[in-house]
């Protein structure tokens, strides 16, 4: 049998396919991180088996009976064996409960329609219900046009859920991947409390093609790319995926349940009773 | 279309003869008519598109002269800039003090260019979330006049983050505690639309579209091929009447005949009918229950079936 050999992209070196999946879908070379599917990412970040999907057969419906978007979508699904471009659920980090969300870009590039709007939108619920930090991986193409107008609608319905995490004080940890666009960029993706990227993803709104039609020119070398925004001040750190799960275990210390019960809420009625001579 | 008529009763005549003469051809004239009533659809929605699009439509400081009986424009976003292509200051409608927030764009090339053809940068966003978050500070109720084909797609906004002050916005908008009224009166773009678009009441112009991305990007990106943008205007359903339907906007405000660009003025008034009644109603509920009722409706978009016993 011959072994499988994968190409990288960044420095052209062919690793065995057995090679790079043990190191995380990273090139063993270079460092380059290849996009990576939910199933494997679990496997790195939660505790061994403590993941608990929810929602695992929500279908997307036809909702402006776009031609041929029902056999797009049958396609996605073999491909990718998922129902749609997210997997949510909940588990454990070194025993504390976190909700996950995870994105496929290899389901019709991870675009956003009703299900991954939903499904993220419930993921930042279920953390508001459980009092569980959300952490959110994503890497999507966008909003998914063959749900017209109510993928645009997913962003609104995405940012409102994040909303309510943020009134509540559960954190949110946004995992930038590559590539991040599109309708899920100016959605929830650049929301969290704390945004980290993978090294080299490409962030943005505007595709980079598109930008080079509007300003007739060659963008510069590692335009939108995860170190250009954290250059920009739109990111907090670049992660390599070795270093994930320890980052969030550091993180998730620094935002545990016992500060919320002196939580943000509490405090400002405090202030207000305070102002009101109440207190002294 | 009147062509389109002629050539639909041509085929039923021809489909008599045939059968009078015990000819079967009602598959070829099937897809003859087919075709016809297809490229009569995508012409309706095209004709919407470029109604929209017309320079001569009332733009956002068009309607604020004739809605208003005072407006003061505010500026800046504090942060870099001034964003002449969205536009926003305080207003008095009817003697009712409210925020008014909207793109503009420009009538002439001179214009257009000042304005950037209302394509907003981050400064206007933030600019918007300022005066919002002002507005909910005294109290006034928030307008928003839509129109625009979209966020800025350059260097500059990119740089400045155009994603995270969209998105800014959106999670912002979901929570002003205090009414929200949007109106759609040209072209409703994408996020650059939407970044000003969450509110408790979305209302369209008649001849309006709002869409997830413009019928020449849908056509270049899904079709590739940008020629075929009118037949993916109609794919698409971007006219105030199939928003309706798909109750993703409140309401539709009719145009004087032939459309807004007509009679900007009269165009103008009908917008201020629907704000001073909405106004009335949401100026009389509990802040708290505008928020909660807001989020509800914007929770509900979306079409998914759920055969999950896991239901959470």
């Amino acid at each position: 049998m011959i072994e499988k050999k994968i190409p990288c992209p960044s420095c052209g070196t062919e690793s065995s396919a057995a090679a790079v999946e043990a190191n995380l879908a990273v090139c063993p070379e270079c460092g380059h991180h290849f996009r990576m599917e939910p199933a494997a990412r679990i496997r790195y970040i939660a505790d061994e088996g403590s993941f608990s999907e929810f929602c695992r057969n929500m279908k997307s419906k036809n909702p402006i009976d776009m031609e041929g978007y029902e056999d797009k979508l049958t396609e996605a699904r073999k491909k990718a064996n998922l129902s749609d471009a997210v997997v949510t659920g909940i588990c454990t980090i070194e025993g504390t409960p976190v909700v996950l969300a995870l994105m496929s870009f290899s389901f019709m590039g991870g675009s956003m329609g009703s299900v991954v709007g939903e499904k993220i939108a419930r993921a930042m619920l279920k953390g508001v219900e459980t009092r569980s930090p959300v952490i959110i991986y994503a890497t999507s193409g966008g909003a998914r046009m063959q749900e017209g107008i109510f993928s645009l609608m997913q962003m609104a319905k995405t940012a409102s859920a994040a909303a309510e995490l943020d009134r509540a004080g559960i954190p949110l940890f946004m995992v930038l991947c590559d590539p991040t666009t599109g309708g899920v960029t100016a959605s929830f993706a650049m929301l969290g409390d704390v945004t980290i990227a993978e090294p080299k993803a490409l962030i943005g709104f505007a595709g980079p093609r598109v930008i080079e039609g509007t300003i007739k020119q060659t963008l510069p070398e590692g335009f939108q790319r995860a170190e250009f925004q954290q250059d920009k001040g739109f990111v907090d750190i670049i992660c390599p995926r070795s270093e994930q799960r320890a980052l969030f275990v550091s993180l998730l210390k620094a935002h545990c349940p016992v500060s919320w019960r002196t939580s943000l809420a509490a405090t400002n009625a405090a202030l207000e009773e305070s102002a009101a001579g109440g207190l002294k | 279309m009147n062509g389109n008529k002629n050539v639909l009763e041509r085929v039923e005549e021809l489909q008599k003869l045939a059968s009078e003469a015990g000819i079967d051809i009602s598959e070829e004239l099937k897809k003859i008519s087919d075709k016809v009533e297809e490229s009569s659809s995508s012409t309706k929605a095209w004709q919407r598109v470029e109604l929209a699009r017309n320079p001569d439509r009332p733009r956002a400081l068009d309607v604020i002269s004739v809605i208003c009986d005072e407006f003061v424009e505010l500026h800046g976003d504090r942060y870099y800039g001034d964003d002449p292509a969205l536009i926003g200051g305080i207003g008095f409608i009817n003697g009712i003090p409210v925020t008014i927030i909207g793109n503009q764009k420009g009538r002439n090339l001179k214009e257009t260019l000042a304005r950037n053809g209302g394509m907003a940068n981050p400064e206007g966003y933030r600019k918007a979330l300022r005066l919002a978050k002002q507005a909910e500070k005294f109290g006034r109720p928030v307008i928003t006049l839509i129109d625009t084909q979209g966020a800025y797609p350059g260097l500059g906004a990119e740089e400045r983050g155009i994603g995270e002050a969209i998105a800014m916005n959106l999670r912002e908008f979901s929570q002003l505690k205090t009414p929200v009224i949007c109106i759609i009166i040209g072209e409703g773009g994408s996020g650059g639309a939407l970044g000003i678009g969450v509110g408790d009441k979305v209302y369209m112009l008649e001849n309006a579209v709002y869409s997830v991305i413009s019928p020449e990007g849908y056509a270049s990106i899904l079709l590739r091929d940008s020629s075929q943008a009118k037949h993916a205007a109609a794919m698409m359903k971007i006219t105030s009447g199939d928003l309706l339907s798909m109750k993703i906007c409140n309401g539709v405000i009719s145009e004087p005949a032939g459309g807004a660009h007509l009679d900007p003025a009269e165009s103008s008034r009908r917008i201020k009918d629907v704000i001073v009644r909405d106004l009335a109603d949401l100026m009389n509920r509990n802040p708290a229950v505008l928020v909660r009722y807001r989020n509800q409706k914007i929770r509900k978009f979306g079409h998914f079936v759920e055969d999950c016993s896991d239901a959470t």
